[in-house]
């Protein structure tokens, strides 16, 4: 198995955190991971963007420019990666701020409210995990009890106290996902 | 013993290795895209874990010479900088390789000239290998492809400039340096004692006692005579190294037609390529120096009798070309293909250039 993902929003709403838990819970059932981030002066309260590959074998280009799976926070990514979904592949997005929703026939596409759940139930905060449950219910590649193993590795010990929030932002977006057309 | 996997940058691993390989210290000045190094290093507080000093320098010319300072007692010592604070550098390193001795210097590159941008690349390969500074002395030059390698040719490279009483170069960049991946950590080794250094490092300003001459550290010499003798004195020692250190990785080049030659991210890349290649039922092989300094002219010599082309792929406008011409020989087709100033090419386009330049051209 490998999966190739782009994860791509606003600076600020949690992209590279969501990677970085992605991959860390890919390390917890022994996959090989790469995080490879746009760093620079895009991130700075522009868009934000991280390529996350989860792999059985050696990993070998960190950079690509084709994805099994786009997650998409943000109009000026859907516009910059809706193309470079491979065909067949999926798009996930959050309507919240889209004006032209994606268009392409060939791939599978879904919806997570996430930031407008978010605000509803005062987890602003876990937004990014709420959009991750909903990738994880599309495509289960890591299990549940590895996504909260990667939480304990990759927060800080003074923010475990959130992670029992940040499970039930998993839940919500896992829930919640909306398939709006299959391939 | 259970194996310590983390999650880490490649910047982040660099420092943790030198803490754990043992490392005197680390002077350095921040710079996209290698600042994690000395944040990283502030941060886990090495001066309470094993004594190591850390120092953030007034800039990267004092920090290449307090790493000339702290290498002329015997220390472990080590810097670390981005393109245009390493050309600074530069001069420190000719001096250091001039007075022989030891220190390990990182370069995460970014995009040149000038200031450039902050975006990854591959073009002070020339800087790293041929030179950099004034004087003919050469750079033990190790080229990290992953995570895992940015934390070990941190031993490896102190390793080789203390056997050799040179300095050694990681040229990595910003791909490698900012990308996390999963790294296996070196146990933890201590720093060496004051007498091991005065026992392993004879030549060190450790104190003079009553039982030898002093020791000089200088690159001045004003005699020519002696300056030639000392000259060929380094040349001896870099043929010594180019017997024994060239390292490379080959990667299906044994039934290969077209051979792709690049190192560090580049390799990455092109493995990539190279899979998708063969998936097309082309055959392609890929070698990667390790080392670049000291080149691995052989093993692309013995390739070039088989294969019937060779593609350099570098985050440059045509460096490590050069070299890999030398070796072919005009023997098959080489050429290049690069993208420069911070773009990235994907693996797709790689294997475009090797049909259109190689296959078909």
């Amino acid at each position: 198995m490998t999966e190739e993902i782009i994860i791509a929003g606003f600076g600020g709403q949690g992209v590279l955190s969501m990677g970085k838990i992605l991959a860390y819970s890919g390390i917890m059932q022994d996959q090989e991971v790469s995080w490879m981030p746009s760093y620079g002066p895009e991130m700075r309260g522009g868009t934000a963007n991280v390529t996350v590959i989860l792999s059985d074998e050696r990993i070998s280009s960190p950079v690509l420019n084709q994805f099994d799976t786009a997650i998409i926070l943000n109009q000026q990514s859907l516009d910059k990666f809706e193309s470079t979904v491979k065909p067949g592949g999926v798009l996930l997005y959050d309507p919240n701020g889209i004006v032209h929703p994606p268009t392409r026939k060939d791939i599978a596409i879904y919806r997570i409210r996430a930031a407008e759940f978010a605000s509803k139930v005062g987890l602003a905060k876990v937004f990014n995990m709420i959009v991750l449950g909903a990738f994880l219910k599309i495509k289960p590649i890591v299990d549940e009890s590895n996504i909260e193993k990667g939480l304990q590795k990759s927060l800080p010990e003074r923010h475990h106290k959130m992670i029992p929030e940040n499970l039930k932002a998993v839940k919500i977006g896992k829930d919640n996902v909306e398939l709006m057309q299959e391939v | 013993m259970m194996k310590e996997l983390r999650l880490m940058k490649g910047n982040e691993a660099l420092a943790e290795a030198a803490i754990r390989y043992g490392a005197d210290g680390y002077f350095g000045y921040p710079i996209t895209p290698q600042s994690e190094v000395i944040e990283y290093l502030m941060a886990e507080r090495p001066e309470r874990r094993t004594g190591m000093v850390v120092l953030q320098a007034e800039s990267e010319v004092a920090a290449i010479n307090m790493v000339y300072g702290g290498a002329a007692c015997g220390k472990r010592v080590m810097t670390s900088s981005s393109s245009p604070g390493v050309s600074l550098k530069m001069e420190g390193v000719s001096y250091i390789a001039g007075a022989e001795l030891p220190c390990l210097v990182a370069n995460i590159q970014r995009g040149g000239p000038g200031l450039g941008t902050i975006q990854p690349s591959q073009a002070d390969y020339f800087q790293a290998t041929k030179g950099g500074g004034h004087g003919d002395y050469r750079m033990i030059v190790l080229a990290p492809a992953s995570v895992q390698e940015m934390s070990d040719f941190v031993s490896l490279g102190f390793d080789l400039a203390f056997k050799y009483r040179n300095p050694a170069m990681i040229l990595s960049d910003g791909v490698i340096g900012q990308m996390m991946e999963k790294v296996e950590l070196q146990p933890q080794r201590a720093r060496r004692t004051e007498e091991e250094i005065i026992q392993e490092c004879p030549w060190a300003t450790t104190g003079k006692p009553a039982t030898r001459g002093h020791n000089i550290i200088t690159s001045l010499e004003l005699d020519p005579g002696r300056q030639e003798k000392f000259n060929l004195k380094l040349q001896k020692k870099y043929k010594e190294i180019e017997r024994n250190e060239v390292r490379y990785e080959e990667i299906n080049c044994d039934d290969a037609d077209y051979i792709l030659v690049a190192f560090g991210s580049s390799a990455r890349i092109c493995q990539k390529a190279m899979d998708i290649a063969r998936a097309e039922g082309i055959k392609v092989g890929l070698l990667r120096p390790i080392t670049l300094w000291p080149f691995p002219y052989k093993p692309i010599k013995t390739l070039a009798q088989h294969a019937k082309g060779f593609l350099v792929v570098e985050l440059n406008a045509g460096q490590m070309i050069e070299d890999v011409q030398l070796a072919v020989a005009e023997k098959v087709k080489v050429e290049h293909f690069g993208r420069y100033g911070g773009i990235i090419p994907a693996p797709g386009e790689v294997l475009e250039a090797l049909k259109s330049k190689v296959i078909g051209g």
